[in-house]
C-alpha cells in the first residue's frame, strides 16, 4: 500500500518553510517519535535548502512507504541544476562551496536511516531519503 | 465586440431614464448575494454611486474601461472592492455584485430587437472589465495585508528583554531564516549597548528544528556580542535538539548551553557574583 504522493516546488525560502511543515505534518501522522520527527524535518531542510541553493530550485515529494514490517516515509529531492563533481568531498564534514558550515549534506545523512544520492555534472541530483519508524 | 460611441451615449441615457427600477433591481441581487451581511442601506448607497459612475463614463464617452472618461469609474471600483478586501468579503462576491448590473439591466431594456442585443452584449464586456478591474484590486489589497502583517511579525516575533541587572534574553520563535536572524542580532547587539549587559541568553525554546542554517545564525550572533565584550548563553536546547544537533555535527565550541531558561539565568547570576566578588 503506498499513500499518494505530496510534492512541493522548490523555488524560495518560503518554500523551504512548506517543506519543513509538509515533513512534520506527515512525520506526525506516520507515528514517527518526536526525536525521530525532529531529525527527518531537520535533514529535510538541509536537503531541500540545497535543493534551492545548490541546485537552483527543484522538486520535493514526500511519500508514506511500508517494508511490510515498519512503516515510513521517503523524501525525494531532484533539481536540473550542475550536480556534484566530487561527491566524497561534498560528503566531507566541513566543505561546503557556499559559504555555510559545510554540514548540510553530510549531516542530513546521519540524520535518516536510508540515503541515496544520484547526480552527474550537468544532469542535476537527486537524493532519496527514508526514515523507518522504530 | 466593444462598444460603439453612439451605444454608449444610448446606453447612458437608459441608465439615467431607468436609473430607480435599475438600483432596486441591481441592490436586490447584490443583497441576496451577500446575504445580510451589508446592510441593505449600505448597498443601496454603493449601487447609486455605481450607477453615477457607469453612466458619466458612458456619458463621457468611455467605449472601453481604461479610456480617460472611466477614470472615476475606475477610482470608484477599485475603492469598493479595497473596501470589501478589508471587510473581508471574497473576490467573488466583489465581483458578482458587478456583474448584478448586466441582469438589472436586462430587466429595464425594452423589446428584443437585434440592435438592443448586440448593445446588452458590448455594455455586459463593459461590466466584465470593471468586475475584473475589481478582482485586481482586491488581489493587489490582500498581497499588502499579507507584507504588512508579515513585516509587523518580523516585529513582534524578536523582543530583547532585560531578565536581571546585566542580563538580557532573546526568546526566539518560530523559523529563523537569514532575515530575522538579522533582525535579531541588531536588536541584541543594540541592547547591550544600552543596557550595558556582560549576558545575554538566546533561548531556542520556541525553534522547531535547528538545521545548519540556524546554527550558524546564531553562532554569528553569539561572535558579534563577544567582540562587545558580552557572553552569550544558549538555552532551552531540547532533548529531541540535541540529538539532532549530535548527529548534524554542529559544533558550538566552547559556548554555554543550557536546558531551560532558568538553568541559563542562575549560571549568568552565578558568574556576575564571581566577577563581582
Amino acid at each position: 500500500m503506498s499513500d499518494p504522493v505530496e510534492r512541493i516546488a522548490v523555488s524560495t525560502d518560503q518554500d523551504v518553510v512548506r517543506v519543513r511543515q509538509l515533513v512534520r505534518t506527515i512525520a506526525v501522522s506516520a507515528k514517527l517519535s518526536l526525536v525521530d520527527q525532529t531529525k527527518l524535518v531537520t535533514a529535510a531542510s538541509e536537503l531541500a535548502r540545497n535543493t534551492l541553493v545548490y541546485g537552483g530550485g527543484g522538486t520535493v515529494e514526500v511519500t508514506r512507504v511500508d517494508n511490510g514490517r515498519r512503516q515510513g516515509i521517503r523524501i525525494v529531492f531532484a533539481d536540473q541544476g550542475p550536480g556534484i563533481a566530487d561527491l566524497d568531498l561534498a560528503l566531507t564534514d566541513g566543505y561546503t562551496t557556499g559559504g555555510g558550515l559545510g554540514l548540510g549534506l553530510s549531516g542530513a545523512r546521519r540524520l535518516v536511516d536510508e540515503f541515496d544520492i544520484e547526480t552527474a555534472v550537468g544532469q542535476g541530483t537527486s537524493i532519496t531519503v527514508t526514515k523507518w519508524c522504530r | 465586440m466593444a462598444l460603439e460611441p453612439d451605444e454608449a451615449s444610448r446606453l447612458a441615457a437608459l441608465l439615467e431614464d431607468k436609473q430607480e427600477e435599475l438600483v432596486g433591481a441591481w441592490t436586490d441581487r447584490v443583497a441576496q448575494s451577500l446575504r445580510g451581511r451589508l446592510s441593505r442601506a449600505e448597498l443601496q448607497r454603493q449601487t447609486t454611486e455605481l450607477r453615477k459612475g457607469f453612466q458619466s463614463a458612458l456619458a463621457g464617452g468611455a467605449t472601453d474601461l481604461t479610456q480617460e472618461a472611466a477614470a472615476e469609474l475606475r477610482a470608484q471600483l477599485s475603492d469598493l472592492s479595497t473596501g470589501r478586501a478589508r471587510q473581508g468579503f471574497s473576490a467573488t462576491e466583489t465581483a458578482v455584485s458587478l456583474f448584478a448590473l448586466k441582469e438589472a439591466l436586462l430587466g429595464v431594456l425594452d423589446g428584443g430587437d437585434a440592435g438592443n442585443l448586440r448593445e446588452y452584449v458590448a455594455f455586459s464586456e463593459f461590466v466584465d472589465a470593471a468586475a475584473l478591474f475589481t478582482f485586481d484590486t482586491y488581489v493587489h489589497v490582500r498581497e499588502s495585508l499579507i507584507a504588512d502583517q508579515a513585516e509587523q511579525l518580523l516585529e513582534l516575533s524578536t523582543p530583547v528583554v532585560k531578565l536581571w541587572d546585566g542580563v538580557v534574553a532573546v526568546p526566539l520563535v518560530g523559523t529563523l531564516d537569514s532575515a530575522r536572524a538579522q533582525v535579531v542580532m541588531e536588536r541584541l547587539l543594540q541592547t547591550l549597548v544600552d543596557t550595558g549587559s556582560p549576558y545575554a541568553i538566546i533561548d531556542i525554546t520556541g525553534v522547531p528544528a535547528v538545521d545548519t542554517q540556524v546554527a550558524q545564525h546564531i553562532l554569528k550572533t553569539v561572535v558579534a556580542a563577544r567582540l562587545m565584550g558580552a557572553d552569550c548563553i544558549i538555552s532551552g536546547i531540547r532533548p529531541q535538539i540535541a540529538q539532532t544537533i549530535v548527529a548534524l555535527g554542529i559544533e558550538f565550541g566552547d559556548i554555554a548551553t543550557k536546558a531551560s531558561l532558568a538553568d541559563a539565568l542562575r549560571y549568568a547570576l552565578n558568574k556576575t557574583r564571581t566577577r563581582e566578588s
